[in-house]
């Protein structure tokens, strides 16, 4: 009776597998195949490769890559900066109001930058960063999320490292570059996959901030491309949507263990 | 001696600032300031060239309940929330019991069900797009083998908002997965071997044993999912941007509507306040509900 529901319970595990891809599985089928052959389902259809050169041809794609790319890279940057100096001084300096101003950066966990798009977008034109790159990163910059992470990071590490590189006439700079970051290497790497992905997928804001080809990420390029009055057909839509996912689904597919990893390491506070 | 721990002290507090102060500023450049200016653009009304914009106080709000559409936007994102953040909990936990237990192709599985939340929502929609196109799309040629009548699931005010939900419940659920997978590996297989030997049955210890200790698990997703039914709007410029006749559309998406498409920044304003209060609330259920109930563990 056991053996009977539990092999139920794994076909019905596989079928919701294969439901949860087939959206994924259409659009490779779509995208290599011509349109009439595609929603026809005619399995034996010759594949093609028509749909991408049409796609390729139809946006600057290059440049949406670049400047996805670009972006992920300055926003991580900044990430790395800011919440290492920010999550070193809540995690092991002592000083007077402290507490209060992480409660104060607790609070951006709730206020959403997606929820801020009005102020933001006036704050980034009075800033002159108005359809720039640097303009699309810049709030993402100072994350809550990340200083909160680092400062877990660093929390952990023995307080006797520190006191021995002070012994060693090492620098508080200097100690938090040669001591504390090396050893949340873990962190930063967890941190990288995640902001790396958030930032590669967003859509509304860099919508807002862009304005030109020149600083378009993929997801806003890929939004006018595919919407309905540019008159492209489902099979090359597919086509570009694969080619924009293709890099960071790769990448997942591969180092699919460091992912999960990822997510969980930042998801559990 | 007293005077060198003076010294120490001041020179941590020195440097704690200065750490802080990069950080700090950006902060309150895109994070604090504009909470404050969103709050404070709520109460006036819309400059013009002619007619300079004056303090209101209340009346953007009163014009905000006075309008219809802010009415069923609210009653929309309602049910977005009551459906997807309870469904792709319950999905979830059942994909982490699955990719948990002994079952063939148990890899493959546990890649399908997580996939969708690497791709971007805008990808997303774009291939959920070819499921709903009226005739052609996939749901309607499967529609098609039993006899049924082509659907246009994103045209039509019944269907809209929940073709929307089911990409959300999609792209969530596989996320919220990997938590509870988390958690699950952290319960010990002596309450299983124990449940074994009492001859408890594999549905009384999962119900028994195994829901009760994902408890924190789940409120911490919940209140994810709860942010995620203000945030998740993307897939909404593509598949219905909102319509057909408001049917589908979402608080945020009226937001960016109303700034960037009717430039009317003080109704956008006061919408993002009443936003930033619900968010308030979540926040005070992470602290106040989660909060003790980790520590009480």
């Amino acid at each position: 009776m056991s053996r009977i529901v539990r092999n139920a319970e794994a076909t019905v595990a596989i079928v919701l597998a294969v439901v949860w891809i087939s959206p994924l599985l259409f659009a490779f089928w779509a995208a290599f195949h011509s349109t009439s052959d595609a929603i026809n389902f005619n399995l034996l259809a010759p594949w093609t490769l028509d749909n991408f050169r049409i796609a390729w041809a139809g946006a600057p794609w290059l440049r949406y890559f670049l400047n996805t790319f670009i972006l992920v890279t300055i926003v991580l940057a900044g990430q790395f900066v800011l919440t290492t100096l920010a999550g070193f001084a809540f995690a092991q300096l002592r000083f007077p109001g402290k507490d209060v101003v992480f409660i104060l950066v607790l609070m951006q966990l709730f206020i959403l930058p997606e929820v801020l798009i009005v102020e933001n977008y006036a704050m980034v034109s009075r800033l002159g960063l108005f359809d720039t790159i640097l303009g699309v990163g810049m709030p993402y910059m100072a994350s809550a999320f990340g200083i909160f992470l680092m400062r877990q990071a660093f929390k952990s590490v023995p307080i006797e490292l520190h006191e021995a590189a002070k012994i060693e006439g090492c620098s508080l700079l200097g100690i938090l570059w040669r001591v504390y970051v090396p050893l949340a290497r873990p962190t930063y790497l967890a941190y990288a996959l995640v902001s790396v992905s958030t930032h590669w997928n967003n859509f509304l804001w860099p919508l807002i901030v862009t304005n030109s080809a020149d600083t378009r990420p993929l997801t806003v390029g890929l939004s006018i491309f595919g919407a309905p009055e540019s008159g492209v057909n489902i099979s090359v839509i597919s086509a570009a949507t694969l080619m924009t996912v293709a890099p960071l689904l790769i990448a997942f597919l591969v180092f699919q263990r460091q992912f999960v990893q990822a997510f969980l390491r930042t998801g559990i506070k | 001696m007293a005077k060198g721990i003076n010294i120490e002290r001041r020179r941590q507090a020195i440097y704690g600032w200065l750490l802080l102060f990069p950080a700090g500023v950006l902060l309150s450049l895109f994070a604090f300031y504009p909470t404050i200016a969103t709050f404070w653009a709520s109460l006036f009304s819309r400059g013009t060239r002619r007619r300079p914009s004056e303090f209101l106080g209340t009346e953007n709000y009163a014009a905000l309940f006075n309008d219809p559409t802010f009415w069923t936007v609210v009653q929309n994102n309602l049910l977005y929330a009551a459906v997807t953040v309870p469904v792709s909990i319950g999905i979830a936990l059942a994909m982490a019991l699955w990719a948990n237990s002994k079952i063939p192709a148990r890899g493959f599985v546990r890649t399908a069900y997580f996939t969708p939340t690497v791709l971007p929502m805008i990808a997303a929609a774009n291939l959920w797009l070819f499921f709903y196109t009226p005739g052609l799309g996939v749901l309607d040629q499967i529609g098609g083998l039993f006899g049924l009548e082509s659907v246009n699931w994103l045209g039509r005010p019944e269907t809209a908002l929940w073709a929307i939900i089911i990409v959300t419940i999609w792209k969530e659920a596989g996320f919220f997965m990997i938590f509870y997978l988390a958690a699950l590996q952290t319960i010990p297989e002596d309450l299983r071997e124990a449940a074994d030997i009492e001859g408890a049955s594999r549905w009384t210890y999962t119900r028994r044993i195994v829901l009760p200790l994902l408890m924190p698990t789940t409120l911490f997703i919940m209140v994810n999912a709860m942010i995620n039914s203000v945030k998740l709007i993307d897939h909404l410029f593509i598949l219905t941007k909102g319509g057909p006749n408001d049917a589908s559309k979402l608080i945020l998406y009226y937001i960016w509507e109303m700034a960037f498409a009717f430039f009317d920044a003080p109704s956008a304003a006061a919408m993002t306040v009443l936003i930033l209060l619900v968010l308030c609330i979540v926040a005070s259920i992470q602290f106040f509900l989660i909060d003790r109930r980790t520590h009480y563990q």
